[in-house]
């Protein structure tokens, strides 16, 4: 997956979570949790989506790695499957 | 109409799951009723045969008024022309008239009846679109979210590209009557702040509250719970706030004072322990449902409850048995970053656990400081019916609880 579709990936399992939240208001370089309030059960569905989607199983204390979008997309990139 | 909560004067019938003549046992849902804080599944109290549907879908009513009348297991039925003339005076060939009950107060409706979702209904309601003309693009067709909104806007677009008439109406136009009462996300706002206004202005009015707090030591808990994490897969694991609502759980067994309702004049204590949770939501304003019988669950149960619960309540669909029969709340605004916060008894309730986020701390034990992980602890409660001593022990027990987190 090309980091685009990684971060796509991410937006979409976002919005599924906060659908009032629209992808281009995102700083992708800034704090998710305080972007746009989520919370500790918030972040957990977004690390069960992300595992459902990917497979990559994000254990708790990474979960600063994933902060923000661009973390979120650089984890992941270091951890799926190339193909 | 049941009464979801304190602050629910009046509910809207958006959809019948049954119809006269459909068996319903006890738990199932009926109906689907929009509030001002939520669209709420209605479930039914026992089983029987559906009768008569008394209000229709779109006809909003206040609380107490009956639905639709359920003949129970057991009693006969009766006849069309007995219901038409009930005089009629042939007692062997007239069976007694059945007594029927109004249905009171779900699991997902069966899904040959689902033409739309919760959400997409009442999103339907609050613009103004007619749910029979929309085509579904969901499971089953059934009517989605989106196909609601695209219909809305294909109809604002209709309504502003459509040519004028040529020729002027010779009579004036009556005014367009809207179909079904529409409110409109920002009047929802509005009608939610004024319920919740209302019912705490009665809990303020009422209830003489007093208020502790205590800070309590989270290093046991919180290490416990990451190394149980670590063990866990992402799908299992826990959040701390089921180890706080299991001990508020354990803790209100112990203190019966803090658990039940307050109801003309006299406290009622509550055997069964059905822990409110206050959930924000997304859009503002909040909504405390009820995890049923907390003590007697593990933590996992609790953390499956707490989950589908969340996620419900986000998505603006609740069941009426979670709405109306909290017997004691938590509200837990540690992840907004506050520290402390009082809470304001929810009637007829009378306590309301408070629990503040997790500091790091100077920590005296044993003579020596040394660093912990720190959360205040508060109570509200009602002095009609508990004293401070008690409510003091009440935060003690959920303390001492807390301390030994691999028995909760």
């Amino acid at each position: 997956m090309t980091d685009d579709q990684i971060r796509t990936l991410v937006l979409r399992e976002i919005s599924k979570i906060a659908p009032e939240v629209e992808s281009g208001q995102i700083d992708p370089a800034l704090d998710l949790r305080e972007q746009i309030d989520l919370d500790s059960m918030d972040i957990l569905n977004l690390a069960i989506a992300i595992h459902k989607v990917t497979g990559v199983d994000i254990p708790e204390a990474d979960y600063p790695k994933m902060a923000s979008l661009n973390g979120c997309v650089g984890y992941l990139r270091a951890r799926m499957p190339r193909s | 109409m049941p009464a979801l909560g304190a602050d629910m004067e009046a509910g809207t019938i958006l959809q019948w799951l049954v119809k006269p003549g459909d068996a319903v046992k006890r738990g199932d849902i009926v109906a689907v009723v929009d509030t001002e804080k939520a669209t709420i599944e209605i479930e039914v109290f026992e089983a029987g045969v559906v009768q008569t549907i008394v209000v229709r879908e779109g006809d909003k009513v206040p609380v107490g008024t009956v639905l639709a009348l359920i003949r129970a297991d057991g009693e006969a039925a009766l006849p069309a022309e007995a219901r038409a003339k009930p005089a009629a005076p042939k007692p062997e060939a007239v069976p007694p008239p059945a007594p029927t009950r109004p249905a009171a107060p779900i699991r997902p409706p069966p899904p040959h009846r689902l033409r739309a979702s919760p959400l997409a209904m009442r999103i339907a309601l609050e613009l103004g679109v007619d749910l029979g003309a929309v085509k579904g693009t969901g499971p089953d067709g059934a009517v989605t979210k989106a196909d609601v909104e695209r219909a809305a806007k294909a109809a604002r677009e209709a309504a502003v590209s459509a040519p004028p008439p040529t020729v002027p109406p010779v009579e004036a136009p009556k005014a367009a009557v809207p179909a079904r009462p529409a409110m409109a996300p920002a009047d929802r706002q509005v009608a939610m702040r004024r319920v919740i206004a209302a019912a705490m202005a009665r809990s303020k009015r009422e209830i003489p509250h007093y208020y502790l707090g205590t800070h309590i030591d989270m290093s046991r808990a919180m290490g416990w719970l990451q190394t149980e994490n670590l063990k866990r897969a992402v799908t299992e694991r826990l959040l701390y706030s089921v180890l706080l609502l299991k001990a508020v759980a354990l803790a209100a067994h112990e203190i019966p004072e803090i658990n039940g309702f307050w109801v003309d004049g006299a406290f009622k204590p509550s055997e069964a322990i059905h822990v409110g949770v206050a959930i924000s939501l997304r859009q503002g304003g909040l909504i405390a449902p009820a995890i049923h019988d907390v003590g007697k669950k593990s933590l996992d149960e609790i953390m499956v409850n707490l989950r589908d619960l969340v996620n419900r309540v986000r998505a603006g669909v609740l069941r009426s048995s979670e709405i109306a029969d909290a017997t004691i709340t938590v509200t837990s605004l540690g992840e907004q970053g506050v520290e402390t916060v009082f809470g304001v008894v929810y009637p007829p309730q009378v306590a309301l656990v408070g629990f503040g986020k997790i500091t790091e701390r100077p920590w005296a034990a044993n003579g020596m400081v040394g660093a912990r992980p720190v959360m205040m602890a508060t109570l509200a409660a009602d002095h009609r019916v508990s004293d401070g001593h008690r409510g003091g022990l009440f935060l003690a027990t959920v303390d001492r609880l807390l301390q030994e987190p691999e028995k909760l």
